[in-house]
């Protein structure tokens, strides 16, 4: 049996920015676990820039902001194992795990810290009829291919999805040689960053295509065309405005689901909004010295908020193995009301609050001058005035911890409030 | 000279040739496809059913008896997972408990042991996920299910490993008659052979045709499934029909036995003998059928949807016999549902078949029905897993994170016998890709593996049909670089 402080699984932006924080806050024994070749997780295929501006007020590649971390991860004699993967975790924090070098291995922690990150959407998923060629890709796994491996994944694509890996991918191949000649996209709006649909699509004229679908897949070796399909209010496509798109390539960014099959083996309670841990004010799951950090929890739009929620969690494990984080009985719920998808934290225990408290979220659809209110207890704490919102952006309210002492709250909510409302 | 050449490498043509590589004989699989179980094989319902729904008399109530009883030996002694779960034909009104009274019965006459007719009661007791509409079922202890490719893949794979031959990539062209039986010219070679077993699935009517007239056409009749999560596997425990429409047995609810959930297949008669594509139509059907039986089905689990294509006879029943026009030549065509099922019993009575042509048939003292046990890694115990590392490091690095496989069990997939040649290859046999990412994460790995084993280079390397190229080519050298950086400038200018 091997012996750890704090065991970190996933090296990926959330296990690194957790394992260096918990280092900083005194943990001595760390391990950070990763199943691939090297540290950096899906940042090391995201060869684009614009990763950082929060964290270091810069702009930088994926594989630049992974490096810093991992840099400072090894100045800090931080432990890791890569094409490690851990099989299982027990309730007392006891994990299995294996990898070619060191054979089949028991851990046990004193805090684990999941940071497993998510997987895409497939096909299957959303069940898109057709043949089943060679040539359906999502697009992460044709970014891992392009950027990780060098090869090329088609010439002529077209994209499903407006997820931002979708639309990073456009501009991707297109700069490769491909053609990609639209990208289809189901909902009324994209689930991308704007600046990605500027800089991705129309600096390139690829076409985005709103509320359209692909309908059928044709090709029985490769993909040879795809059927791109209008669909109406209810999503359902309308006969008779089907066009079908000769290609070889068919890209899905239809969305990322949260990794948590190992927080299953241990019966970490999940939110059905978000599919990640049910967690409280410092990331810990509803499994005592278990916390969860990053897309493991809920997908984020930026690694910046991956970077500083993760830190959260590094320090609350550092904490929680000194006995410092408390158990109270004061606890505040969170609430997700109109307009909001959800909320992270779900719950607060306002003992372990520091300043203030982020408050992560995602809204429903897109809104144009609307106002985020937060209510505490039923009563209007805050009004935050928003120009624009769309589901494809995170947005985060800071609460002072203040608010939370006072008054013995017990609630709170946020909503959104269209104008004139 | 072969004995006998089998064309078609699917679950009876695959299971003849196990059944013949008990004797002295020179037998060989001819596949037109680059690997066995590539038709039907791969996409049906993965039943084994207990056999009372078939015409008293026929070739299906006879063989699907014979052939039920079969199974726990054969995949025991092959290593493929079989489980005798049970089926219920559920009734949602007067109608439906005649037809399920009508079917108790039939099976009766054809030898259907343990069947039951239960209440509604007895049905929420043993499948309390099913809608309360339900009067009652036909209750079929004998029912299974099994992997049909897992199956097949280990019944080639134990021929050859007792000297049957297989050629992959041979498409039948042409037969003819010779001197002691034929010469089959396929794209690749040419075969003299004394006997021929024709297993080609929806093509055994053109194969016939090579060598007389057939009496009989084959109608490729397509069904569309789902496939669901394993988080979604507990929804039911049994094969949950509804009554038998005139298409087939209708649209089945069940668990696979690696502990996904099946549900189809819808019914459309079709000219293409190679249409495996779904349609909206054919799964919202399957979808709003399926519902009649639970409601409760979580489609939003879904991880893949797939067709298949039944080979309808015109005769509408098994065709098993020597052709009376041609010598030596031995139709085994038309076998669709319970095909699976009747394969263990079409193959036995098929080697008597094969015996009475050749006077006699001397055994192998040699023969090991056997094959090589699997190393299945997720459900080793901890002091296993230590062990088997230890052994051999490759399978300390797991490939699919979804399934939990390791890379000794995909390089082990590919060099048996009748081995794993594709991507899909390797996840029909050991199932890297099969889970709920579908590849997106093991598919590049498992490329990887795929082409250092087989010494090709990676983008040689095939999804599932021998130009189904999954990369196609290098991203740019550096030098090509140029030219893009001048564009991004001149993009961001504008």
């Amino acid at each position: 049996m091997l012996n750890y402080d704090i065991v970190v699984i996933g090296g990926g932006p959330a296990g690194l920015a957790a394992a260096i924080e918990a280092k900083k806050n005194d943990a001595k024994r760390i391990l950070v676990i990763d199943r691939d070749r090297e540290l950096g997780g899906i940042l090391q295929q995201c060869i684009h820039n614009g990763f950082g501006l929060h964290v270091f007020e810069e702009e930088l590649t994926g594989p630049e902001y992974a490096q810093r971390f991992i840099n400072e991860l090894k100045e800090m004699d931080i432990e890791y194992k890569l094409d490690t993967m851990v099989l299982d975790i027990s309730k007392n924090r006891e994990l299995s795990a294996i990898n070619t070098k060191d054979g089949f291995m028991k851990i046990k922690a004193k805090a684990i810290i999941l940071a497993m990150g998510c997987r895409e959407r497939t096909r299957g998923a959303i069940a898109i009829p057709g043949t089943r060629p060679a040539g359906v890709f999502t697009a992460g796994t044709a970014q891992r291919y392009m950027n990780m491996e060098g090869y090329m994944v088609g010439k002529k694509v077209v994209i499903l999805g407006s997820g931002d890996i979708g639309l990073i991918m456009a501009r991707r191949l297109t700069l490769e040689g491909a053609k990609v000649l639209a990208v289809a996209e189901l909902m009324s709006f994209s689930g991308g960053l704007t600046r990605n649909i500027v800089q991705c699509l129309d600096d390139y004229n690829i076409p985005l295509l709103l509320n359209h679908t692909v309908t059928q897949i044709k090709g029985r070796d490769r993909v040879t065309s795809v059927v791109i399909t209008e669909v109406d209010g209810k999503k359902k496509p309308i006969q008779g405005t089907e066009k079908e798109y000769e290609c070889d390539t068919l890209l899905l960014s239809v969305g990322l689901i949260p990794e948590n099959e190992l927080s299953k083996s241990v019966h970490v309670k999940l939110s059905p909004v978000t599919s990640g841990p049910v967690v409280n004010e410092s990331m810990e799951t509803t499994i005592k010295g278990i916390f969860a950090c990053g897309n493991v929890v809920h997908v984020h739009d930026l690694v910046d908020w991956v970077t500083k929620e993760s830190q959260k969690a590094g320090k609350s494990a550092a904490k929680f193995i000194k006995n410092q984080l408390k158990d109270s009985i004061d606890v505040v719920k969170t609430f997700a009301n109109d307009g909001i998808s959800y909320i992270v934290p779900h719950v607060i225990r306002t003992d372990n609050l520091e300043n203030s408290l982020d408050l992560l979220m995602r809204v429903k659809d897109v809104y144009k001058d609307a106002k985020l209110m937060v209510k505490a207890n039923g009563k209007i704490i805050k009004e935050i005035n928003k120009r624009h919102m769309a589901p494809g952006e995170m947005e985060r309210i800071n609460i002072p911890s203040s608010i939370f002492k006072e008054k013995n709250i017990r609630e709170i909510s946020v909503a959104i409030v269209k104008e004139g409302e | 000279m072969y004995d006998v050449a089998i064309i078609g490498a699917g679950i009876t043509g695959t299971f003849i040739a196990r059944e013949l590589s008990r004797y002295k004989l020179r037998t060989v699989i001819l596949e037109k496809d680059n690997d066995v179980a590539n038709g039907t094989t791969k996409a049906n319902s993965a039943i084994v059913h207990a056999g009372y729904d078939a015409t008293v008399g026929s070739n299906k109530a006879k063989f699907n008896v014979l052939g039920n009883v079969m199974f726990d030996k054969v995949c025991e002694e092959l290593d493929v997972p079989f489980k005798r779960i049970g089926s219920l034909v559920v009734a949602f009104d007067e109608e439906d408990m005649n037809t399920i009274q009508t079917l108790y019965e039939n099976g009766i006459k054809i030898g259907v042991p343990d069947m039951e007719m239960i209440d509604a009661k007895e049905v929420k007791k043993m499948e309390p996920n099913l809608n309360d509409l339900i009067l009652g079922a036909l209750y079929a202890p004998t029912a299974g299910i099994v992997g049909p490719f897992e199956l097949a893949t280990a019944l080639a794979e134990n021929a050859l490993d007792n000297g049957a031959e297989l050629l992959l990539n041979n498409e039948v062209k042409r037969i003819n008659k010779a001197k002691g039986g034929y010469k089959i010219y396929t794209n690749e070679n040419i075969i003299n052979t004394k006997y021929i077993i024709n297993c080609a699935g929806v093509y055994a009517d053109h194969i016939y045709s090579m060598v007389t007239n057939s009496y009989f056409k084959i109608v490729p009749r397509r069904g569309q499934y789902y496939l669901l999560d394993k988080s979604a596997g507990d929804i039911v425990n049994k094969v949950i029909f509804q009554c038998p429409t005139k298409l087939g047995k209708g649209v089945l609810i069940s668990p696979t036995v690696d502990g996904n959930i099946i549900i189809g297949p819808d019914a459309a008669n079709l000219e293409d003998k190679e249409d495996v594509e779904t349609t909206s139509d054919g799964l919202s059907f399957v979808q709003e059928t399926a519902i009649k039986t639970c409601s409760k089905i979580p489609f939003n689990k879904n991880i893949t949807t797939f067709a298949g294509l039944r080979a309808e006879p015109s005769t509408g029943d098994f065709i098993i016999e020597e052709s009376a026009e041609a010598k030596g030549f031995i139709n085994v065509a038309g076998i669709k549902s319970p095909g699976l099922s009747s394969s263990p019993a079409i193959a036995k009575y098929v080697v008597e078949r094969v015996k009475s042509m050749a006077g006699h048939l001397d055994e192998k003292e040699d023969f090991n029905p056997r094959r090589r046990k699997r190393i299945r890694f997720a459900e080793l115990s901890d002091e296993e897993k230590a062990e088997i590392i230890k052994k051999d490091p490759r399978y300390g690095r797991i490939i699919c994170r979804c399934e939990t496989i390791t890379e000794g069990e995909i390089v082990d997939a590919i060099h048996r016998n009748a081995g794993a040649k594709t991507v899909n290859g390797v996840k029909r046999r050991v199932r890297p890709g099969a889970g709920r990412c579908q590849g997106g994460f093991c598919g590049p790995r498992v490329m990887e593996i795929l082409a250092r084993e087989q010494g090709k280079d990676m983008k040689a390397v095939v999804k599932e049909g021998t130009n189904s190229y999954i990369l196609i080519g290098d991203t740019k050298e550096d030098s090509e670089y140029e030219i893009t950086k001048e564009f991004v400038a001149s993009s961001c200018d504008a």
